[in-house]
């Protein structure tokens, strides 16, 4: 570890290709640092369980993350992520709790048909959301900011307000189950990202985000359908909601009514930490996935060193400002 | 008689490159120099440094035979130094006084802004430099020439004696030039000195008085334009020599290639109908706002027309939108590459590669090595310079981005080129090569329409020539039987 910051430290001084390099993984140095810093620091960092910990905080804002990474690279925003938890946690846990909670008929179901439930749930709050902002042209802040709303309106109406308890043991294996030791929701997230850093980098619907993100109007005359893949990202966005939505209710063992409440702030703040830019058409996943962690770890680490929730969030606040900061900086550089 | 303003061996590097070896630039008063050479020669730099948006690495400038050194545009404005910028950046939302006194409002007793005096004032100015521009008008509703007006009204009110002038006709049209024209000699009368930057060459013969040339970061000659002919200026800015301007290559056929009838959008065009034949270059001239841009709109369903027929190689098409024109073989090299054409973040690669996505992934997942061997041919095919294929195209000069949008089309191999400037903010040598890929196109079996609001450019390179005029066609004429003169005059 300490080989790897002597290396950044020189290189920061010396040539130019080295710099670029730092410039390109400057936020995985950034990372490695901090995990550096943190084992020094404290011996329980590095062990299993504490790993193990840290991925599982994490995996629930990863997979948000990501999602949010297809809409910011096409210049939008989806604000309402974290009212979408709520609603898919919620309605995919009333098909797997007794029919006299929910009032589902023939409930509990079958953990599929939950899954479908919250997927389609996610994928339906995306749908009206892209339409809206792809068809009649509403700003996505604007948008988002009204299905943050709505949609955590409809969980207290569904659920009448009260919490609902997801009783179905294979249900809540998604949640708190392992393969291999390692936690079902770090797998979901591993293979979510797995799928969007192939769909983003390797296939064609990830070169037309990155089109329409970089130039709409280039991409319009390049016979792309700007339309449709601004509508697909927010049904992307959506669809990874509903499934960090049923990984919280799974884990926790009860959907709640205010679940998720801000996580879309933490969702764009890992986008933004890493290096996606919010003008959109740059970013890669990777970096999402790296930022997630980082603030992951930053947490945990705090929590370690005993310092309040509190001072936790000014931090992460400066984080988000002193990345951005950083990544105008070096903008203006090349 | 002591020069106005002076520069003498004015240097620049960015990074350990010399964009600026040895700038040098004299200046009289009461007259308008050119300042020429091709895009990387150095202008940019040269005029980024008068205005104190960079700071010089060694090199004099002598205003009014005094040493001047500025850190800010404010301060090279203050000393008398204006720069009408290429993309003017007013306040759409305020007055033509408002904006011409912005930052520096006069004050009323009680603090607040006199309006009646600031508005008097601007009209003075405007009237004075015979602008027939109101000076409580808002400046959104101007045009881009009437902004440019208010521009220089602007730079003189800070008392400004020395104003560079970037490229200021490129996005205005033919009649609104001469309107400009006649406000630089009025200038000129007034004894101001001007500084006029362009790649077209014949608005230099026809504006300036004497020039300099730059090429590659260093100074290369100056002199009168009397003392000098078009060819000469020419070898000057390239370095070497490039033999006729235009060479046509192509021979038209007889064959209809793109047929229009009838091509009507309300608001916009009205009853345009022509035939572009195989091997043809058709050009079409117009003013800003005639609709040629309308016209290849609605051939490449950008825009709807309400009524019309488009036939292509005698074959009835329907476009809906840009991918059925494209299907049908039309290409669209659209009017402003950074807005329209690329994606300016993304990749020389990736932009190649742009138009012919689907293609290049039958399976879903991008075939790479099909990517980069594409990009590859484009970029030997038509001599594009870049350091890689992975390098973002905004690092590239003008001339070769233009020719990366133009590889972006090829790559799918058109039957119908559609051109809309195909060569502006382009230097001579660039400008050349992109003639000469256009003119194989057409002498392959192509059939070309060419927008363009230069007029040698039309007259060199089109073999037919249909003229716009408030979005009605003017008529057709070969390239034989009309000149510059009636093209204007049609167009009026």
């Amino acid at each position: 570890m300490t080989s790897i910051e002597n290396k950044t430290a020189s290189s920061w001084l010396n040539s130019d290709r080295r710099r670029l390099i730092v410039q390109e993984y400057g936020i995985f140095l950034a990372f490695l640092l901090l995990v550096a810093i943190l084992s020094v620091s404290n011996e329980f960092f590095l062990t299993p369980g504490n790993i193990s910990n840290v991925l599982l905080q994490t995996s629930i804002n990863g997979v948000l993350a990501i999602g949010m990474t297809f809409v910011i690279l096409t210049r939008g925003i989806d604000l309402s992520v974290g009212s979408v938890v709520a609603l898919a946690g919620m309605v995919s846990a009333s098909f797997v709790t007794s029919s006299a909670t929910a009032g589902i008929a023939g409930a509990p179901y079958p953990m599929v048909v939950a899954l479908a439930a919250g997927i389609l749930v996610g994928v339906g709050c995306g749908a009206l959301v892209g339409l809206i902002v792809s068809r009649f042209s509403v700003p996505a802040f604007v948008a988002t900011l009204g299905m943050l709303s709505a949609a955590r309106g409809a969980t207290l109406i569904y659920g009448g307000g009260k919490p609902v308890p997801a009783l179905s043991p294979e249900f809540r294996w998604i949640g708190t189950g392992n393969i291999l030791g390692i936690p079902m929701p770090v797998i979901l997230l591993a293979a979510v990202f797995l799928v969007s850093w192939w769909v983003l980098t390797r296939t064609r619907f990830g070169r037309y985000i990155y089109a329409v993100g970089g130039n709409p109007h280039a991409a319009k005359t390049s016979g792309l359908n700007v339309t449709r893949i601004r509508f697909m990202v927010y049904v992307i966005s959506g669809a990874l909601s509903g499934l960090a939505g049923m990984i919280l209710s799974a884990r926790t063992g009860s959907a709640l009514p205010q679940a998720g409440i801000a996580y879309e702030l933490d969702a764009i703040a890992a986008v933004v930490i890493g290096g996606t830019s919010l003008s959109g058409g740059v970013g890669r996943v990777t970096g999402t996935l790296i930022g997630a962690l980082i603030i992951g770890v930053m947490n945990n680490g705090l929590d370690l060193m005993g310092i309040q929730s509190y001072y936790q969030q000014v931090l992460k606040g400066a984080l988000i400002v002193g990345a951005v900061m950083l990544d105008q900086k070096r903008n203006q550089g090349v | 008689m002591q020069p106005l303003l002076k520069v003498e061996g004015l240097k620049k590097s960015f990074g350990g490159v010399a964009a600026l070896r040895d700038g040098r630039f004299e200046l009289e008063a009461g007259s308008v120099h050119a300042l020429c050479g091709g895009n990387g020669a150095g202008k940019s730099t040269f005029l980024s440094i008068l205005m104190g948006i960079h700071k010089r690495d060694g090199g004099t400038i002598l205003h009014r035979g005094k040493p001047v050194e500025f850190s800010s545009p404010a301060e090279a404005l203050r000393s008398g130094i204006a720069i009408i910028e290429q993309e003017l950046s007013p306040v759409p939302h305020m007055t033509v006084a408002e904006n011409i006194y912005l930052g520096r409002e006069p004050s009323t007793r009680f603090g607040g802004i006199d309006f009646k005096t600031m508005n008097r004032n601007a009209q003075a100015l405007l009237d004075r430099l015979e602008f027939s521009i109101s000076a409580r008008e808002y400046m959104m509703n101007l045009s881009v020439a009437q902004m440019q007006l208010v521009e220089i009204a602007k730079a003189l009110s800070h008392e400004a004696d020395v104003i560079f002038m970037d490229e200021p006709t490129s996005a205005i049209g033919e009649k609104e030039a001469q309107h400009l024209f006649s406000a630089i000699k009025r200038l000129k009368a007034e004894g101001k000195g001007i500084v006029y930057v362009s790649h077209r060459l014949s608005e230099i013969f026809q504006i300036a008085d004497s020039y300099t040339v730059f090429r590659d970061g260093g100074f290369v000659g100056a002199g009168k334009l009397a003392d000098i002919d078009r060819p000469g200026l020419i070898r000057m800015i390239v370095g070497r020599e490039l033999g006729e301007e235009y060479i046509k290559t192509n021979t038209p056929t007889e064959t209809a290639g793109l047929e229009v009838s009838g091509l009507s959008a309300p608001g916009k065009i009205e009853d345009i109908s022509f035939t572009a034949r195989k091997g043809e270059i058709f050009g079409i001239y117009g003013l800003m706002g005639s609709g040629r841009t309308e016209i290849f709109n609605c051939l490449f369903g950008m825009d709807r027309p309400s009524s019309g027929a488009i036939r292509l190689d005698g074959q009835a098409v329907s476009i809906r939108q840009p991918s059925d024109a494209m299907a049908e073989g039309i290409a669209f090299v659209t009017e402003d590459r950074k807005v329209t054409g690329l994606n300016l973040t993304d990749s020389v690669r990736n932009n190649i590669c742009l138009a012919s996505l689907p293609e290049m992934s039958p399976a879903f997942v991008m075939r790479r090595s099909e990517e980069q061997s594409a990009s590859a041919d484009m970029i030997a095919r038509f001599a594009i310079k870049a350091a890689r294929d992975t390098m973002p195209v905004s690092g590239l000069s003008g001339g070769n981005q233009q020719k990366v949008v133009l590889g972006k089309w090829f790559l799918r191999q058109p039957r119908v080129l559609l051109l809309d400037e195909p060569t502006r903010g382009v230097d001579v040598g660039a400008k050349r090569e992109i003639y000469r890929i256009i003119c194989d196109f057409a002498a392959s079996g192509g059939t070309v329409v060419m927008i363009s609001s230069e007029i040698d450019e039309i007259l060199g390179m089109s073999d037919r020539i249909l003229v716009m005029r408030q979005g009605r066609s003017a008529g057709i004429h070969g390239r034989q039987e009309t000149d510059a003169q009636s093209l204007v005059h049609l167009s009026t």
